[in-house]
């Protein structure tokens, strides 16, 4: 297959969500058909950089997927399905593109907090931001506080998301912060979130901002990065 | 007749069986005490007569105040001719995929219109502003009474159109105009319903002498008198009874020629608990099961095999004013014991749902509505009337309400869907399940997008809100505008011409 056409291939099969050949499509009848995971290794096999599968054929396309959720022609699972893809096809081309040395968009590390064991939030948002180019650290549920600044300080982290559900356990988010600062890391932008939480209580415990969902979270990184 | 290829598809559920078998033989066995002992009061006089050859015992009854009857039916003379009315009953459309299939034997639910009001309910929104802070605005409705005509009767039609869940109509608006006579009434009213909807229509009949005209205009439709038995494009309702047991005389004699005519019919009784019936599940259901009897065994006397529909319209009184009370827990009982009779007679079942008590849209209408029409789709009845559109007991059509309603009956119909629970649908789901819990997130999402786009998937309350203010009624005044600019669906132009020539009395307004 020509390069250009093996691209496009890998951009329509993120459009349609397709991770490995057996998974349906937006459209009916792609079953069986070869999907991102493999369009990808054969895109290495025949050559081409990794670099320019990630751009040209990974991320530029989830442009399109946003543009079709903002038309209503896409929801959420296919916003999701296409962000999975996209971080299938990353898993493949790290590797390879850490020894070119191709940085991603920035390291996110995300967790939920200690003593909630949430994560459909969480789980979204890490999908999502994986889907927009970004290396995401995910730690889990339930994480201790120093084990998420740990995480920060070892991954050189600029950014750091945080989840909660309970109003029990979103407190626990200051602990985190305050922790931060401790350990010198205040340079590190907080984004909060969650069902209780709101801007409000994102500025009262010191946080960068509240993300309602996983696209505040993009747009959130989008400004970070244009800044 | 046979099934058509082509037809509605419902939504076939698994019926709610409130009353179980011996309570079904109870019931069976008071409807046909009532009619071997009590008897019906006859005012028709052919009937009677018919009554009389065929094994009822007939007697003069008198100070009745006119010509009556009192007609006593042995069970087994009752038990012959209703085996008689056949179990499956198909009804036309002008478009043949909005033909309907009755079968007694599938439970097969159809929601549909009904009723014939005098006042239609047109809606305005209007904003307000508060008094304290010019800031804060309120939208609400302002509702406005119509006076029914043959036009509103067309612009309901052509609404029904556009309501995808709505699967039958009956006329739910009167034809008050000054200018039809009321020889012209059956003429003006099925022509402004045939005129704007491709799906079945039924209504009753005004005057005896108009059902030529009808079936003249019907015919013209259909394309010729065998094709309209074949299509039958209308169907009538003849509520031959006055509860208790009284069998009037002018609708039995327009019985006589709708069957005669072999176009189907409903025979519908409407007693009310509490006054015209008892109010008591037990005594209502044995009165009304009784007349219901007695007029589908006329049918088959007048002509075995008649396409008939069993109709049960049984209601219960407000014990504050003897008004009807719908949307209230009786109605329900009533109805779906019904449905289980004539289940049990093997004939189709002509029921109700979603009446409002309420005389505009709101919370209590949604919840009058959603009340019935939720439990009457679990009876199983296969025709369902009054579904969409009605306020004030029966009295008001609201299109506003008929937007409403039908978000309310598809939702329904969803609900009741059979469960999609087979080996094939296991095997994909444990794969799903497996695959899952091997990703690195455990979420399911993405494995979402095969059912929904199938639509297997019920898609949110349309007219709901995520944000703090209710915005249902604003929402589906939009979604009327917005149906209601889309085309009509209008009869051929050399149909209409042919209508126009051949049956007169139509008014030159109805015609497109």
């Amino acid at each position: 297959m020509e390069k250009q056409e093996l691209l496009e291939k890998i951009a329509f099969n993120v459009v349609q969500g397709r991770i490995e050949a057996e998974d349906e499509g937006f459209d009916e009848g792609l079953e069986d058909q070869p999907a991102v995971t493999e369009l990808v290794n054969q895109a290495l096999e025949q050559g081409i950089s990794p670099s320019e599968i990630l751009v040209d054929g990974l991320t530029d396309s989830m442009t399109v997927v946003g543009e079709k959720f903002e038309k209503g022609e896409y929801l959420i699972p296919d916003m999701l399905a296409a962000a999975e893809a996209v971080g299938a096809g990353m898993d493949i081309l790290t590797p390879h593109l850490l020894k070119d040395g191709v940085e991603s968009k920035g390291r996110f590390v995300i967790a939920t907090v200690i003593g909630d064991l949430h994560d459909i939030g969480k789980n979204i948002v890490s999908i999502m931001i994986k889907g927009a180019g970004y290396d995401v650290i995910d730690l889990g549920v339930d994480v201790p506080s120093d084990k998420i600044v740990e995480a920060v300080k070892e991954h050189n982290a600029p950014y750091l998301g945080l989840s909660a559900l309970l109003t029990t356990t979103m407190r626990n988010m200051k602990e985190v912060i305050d922790k931060l600062k401790e350990e010198g890391l205040e340079n590190t932008k907080v984004c909060i979130g969650g069902a209780p939480t709101s801007p409000e209580f994102a500025s009262e415990i010191g946080a960068d901002v509240h993300c309602a969902d996983a696209f505040a979270a993009i747009d959130w990184l989008k400004a970070q990065q244009a800044a | 007749m046979t099934e058509p290829d082509t037809f509605r598809q419902g939504t076939v559920v698994k019926p709610y069986e409130r009353l179980n078998a011996e309570q079904i033989d109870l019931l069976d066995a008071a409807s046909m005490k009532i009619l071997e002992e009590t008897g019906i009061w006859c005012y028709n006089m052919r009937a009677a007569e018919l009554f009389a050859a065929n094994g009822a015992r007939v007697e003069d009854e008198p100070g009745a105040g006119a010509p009556c009857k009192r007609v006593y039916f042995p069970p087994a003379m009752v038990r012959k001719y209703i085996a008689m009315a056949p179990s499956k009953v198909v009804l036309g459309a002008r478009d043949p995929k909005n033909r309907l299939v009755l079968d007694a034997e599938v439970p097969r639910v159809y929601f549909g219109s009904g009723s014939e009001t005098n006042v239609w309910l047109e809606t305005e929104l209007e904003e307000f502003q508060s008094t304290t802070d010019p800031a804060r605005k309120l939208t609400a409705p302002r509702y406005t009474e119509k006076r029914g005509d043959a036009q509103l009767l067309a612009r309901a039609a052509r609404l029904g159109e556009q309501l995808d869940h709505l699967d039958f109509f009956i006329r739910p608006v009167n034809v008050q105009d000054s200018d039809i006579s009321e020889d012209d009434h059956d003429v003006n009213k099925f022509f402004a319903c045939l005129n704007n909807i491709t799906k079945h229509v039924q209504a009753g009949l005004t005057t005896q002498k108009s059902l030529d005209k009808v079936l003249k205009m019907a015919e013209i439709i259909a394309g010729g008198h065998e094709e309209l038995r074949q299509n039958p494009v209308v169907s009538f309702i003849a509520c031959v009874f006055k509860s208790p047991l009284q069998m009037v005389e002018d609708t039995t004699a327009k019985v006589f020629d709708m069957v005669e005519a072999g176009m189907p019919l409903v025979i519908s009784s409407s007693p009310q608990g509490g006054s015209s019936a008892p109010i008591q599940e037990a005594g209502m259901v044995a009165q009304i099961n009784a007349e219901i009897l007695a007029g589908v065994m006329l049918t088959q006397l007048i002509k075995p095999g008649a396409p008939v529909l069993y109709g049960s319209v049984a209601v219960r009184a407000r014990l504050d004013d003897l008004h009807d009370l719908y949307g209230c827990p009786e109605f329900n009982q009533y109805n779906n014991d019904t449905a289980q009779m004539a289940r049990h007679y093997k004939i189709p079942c002509y029921s109700s749902s979603g009446v409002g008590n309420a005389s505009t849209p709101g919370m209590q209408a949604s919840f009058e509505k959603v009340f019935t029409h939720l439990y009457m789709g679990l009876t199983g009845a296969q025709y369902i009337h009054y579904s969409f559109g009605l306020l004030d007991r029966t009295n008001t059509f609201c299109p506003l309400q008929a937007v409403l309603d039908n978000e309310q009956v598809g939702l329904v119909k969803h609900c009741l869907r059979p469960p999609k629970v087979d080996q094939e649908n296991i095997d994909e789901v444990l794969k799903m399940i497996t695959k899952v819990m091997k990703s690195s997130h455990r979420l399911f999402t993405r494995h979402t997008r095969k059912a929904t786009h199938a639509g297997e998937i019920s898609e949110p309350y349309k007219f709901g809100a995520k944000e703090h203010q209710d915005g249902v009624i604003p929402r589906a005044v939009a979604e009327l505008a917005k149906v209601e600019a889309r085309p009509g669906k209008h009869l051929p132009a050399e149909v209409q011409a042919r209508i126009r020539a051949e049956v007169p009395g139509i008014v030159d307004r109805l015609f497109t």
